[in-house]
């Protein structure tokens, strides 16, 4: 099962990333080898439709959850078509995270907002 | 000559902004336009358009303004992602063999159109809103209305200055939405003059700033408006002072005005005192674009 978090640091002590469409890089985990690697995210520099961009490329990557502090209308509309599920990130660091994640304590995200478009959030 | 090519011969294009609402954008327009007698006014602000409000036009022609949106046929996609590669806008995705379109993140360009290697996306029309051309005494009314929930008011505004163009009109206001960002560098697009409203607040000021910048950047002619000046600080005015804006009217505040544009009526056709005060403002960013002409034709 591979994991994806957006960090703000190539690190498995890095914090989690407040933003999912315009994190500098993703960690990717995989549950069953317990291996990591992280992704750059190229959706970052996008004018508009990052978190679309973002969801592509770690659907592309066969990522099956997403924890996120929070994540835009449109990224959910592709991740749930590619049958990944988005829960929400815990404070701390992206370790802890998974830690909780495959105690099946973290629960889903279910609030979406519509999007920044350009302005950054509060 | 940039910013004149295709201008009519005695015909100027005036643009009326301000960095914030509620600044007399639409007071100066509507009033400038009454006052010109002969006219064309353009509402660009089509979240908001409220100019139709005070002359209450004839309507003569009403239009639907429809977006281009990919429409993908699956049987023919072969699954290259070309659409998705190619948009800079990421309206595009595809997942489990499958694109698909977010209409709302389109911009209507075309390309992925034309990038697709099998030809299976073309494009269809999707309603955004309304543009209506009324009469109301010498003034022609072009005004806009944006759909609720549309991210974009552009198209609406392109069209709108592209049927006010072929007005055989001697003078034509475009009347700006609020703020600095795409819809009003639309609207500003085809001006030979700029003439920012504002008002003395450390707000006005702050976004008269804003406009400043951006009329010098798209290197347009302009002059400031202070409207609803009293005697306490006006700080549009030291930011005018200070920059070397020119200031080239002056609108005191005034109950009377308030109540007039309260009651939907426009000022230059109710008072002889507005009338005058108009006029002249007229008369003088005529005369700004005038010059401007004569100096651009000696370059």
């Amino acid at each position: 099962m591979k994991i994806a978090i957006p960090v703000n640091e190539q690190s498995m002590d890095s914090e989690v990333c407040p933003s999912f469409g315009r994190t500098p890089y993703f960690l990717l985990y995989n549950s069953v080898t317990k291996e990591s690697s992280y992704l750059n995210n190229e959706a970052a520099a996008s004018q508009g439709g990052a978190g679309i961009r973002a969801a592509q490329a770690i659907a592309d990557q066969g990522v099956k959850s997403l924890i996120t502090p929070r994540c835009g209308e449109h990224a959910v509309e592709v991740l749930n078509k590619a049958e990944g599920l988005i829960y929400r990130a815990v404070p701390g660091t992206a370790r802890e995270n998974i830690e909780v994640h495959l105690k099946n304590q973290l629960s889903l995200l279910e609030e979406f907002h519509a999007g920044f478009h350009g302005h950054a959030a509060k | 000559m940039p910013g004149f090519t295709g201008m009519r011969q005695n015909s100027a294009t005036v643009a009326v902004l301000s960095g914030k609402g509620g600044t007399g954008k639409t007071l100066v327009s509507v009033n400038l336009a009454a006052a010109a007698e002969k006219a064309a006014y353009v509402d660009c602000d089509v979240e908001e358009p409220n100019g139709h409000l005070f002359f209450q036009p004839e309507i003569r022609n009403e239009e639907v303004v429809s977006l281009k949106i990919p429409v993908i046929d699956e049987s023919r996609c072969t699954g290259r992602r070309a659409c998705v590669d190619f948009c800079r806008f990421n309206a595009l995705a595809f997942i489990k063999g499958k694109p698909f379109v977010f209409p709302s993140v389109c911009h209507s360009c075309g390309g992925c159109a034309l990038v697709c290697p099998s030809g299976a996306i073309r494009e269809t029309g999707k309603p955004v809103g309304v543009v209506r051309r009324g009469i109301s005494g010498g003034v022609t009314v072009h005004t806009g209305a944006l759909n609720p929930g549309e991210a974009s008011g552009v198209p609406l505004i392109r069209r709108l200055l592209r049927q006010s163009e072929q007005e055989p009109l001697p003078l034509r206001i475009i009347d700006c939405p609020p703020g600095s960002a795409c819809a009003v560098m639309e609207s500003i697009q085809d001006a030979d003059y700029c003439l920012i409203v504002t008002e003395p607040t450390i707000y006005g000021a702050h976004n008269l700033a804003m406009v400043h910048e951006l009329v010098t950047l798209f290197q347009k002619p302009y002059g400031v408006v202070l409207n609803k000046c009293s005697d306490g600080d006006n700080r549009s005015e030291e930011y005018c002072l200070k920059h070397g804006v020119p200031v080239i009217g002056r609108i005191a505040f005034s109950p009377q005005l308030g109540m007039l544009a309260s009651e939907g009526k426009i000022a230059a056709r109710e008072s002889a005192e507005y009338a005058g005060l108009f006029r002249d403002l007229l008369n003088t960013v005529i005369g700004e674009v005038r010059n401007e002409e004569t100096s651009a034709s000696q370059r």
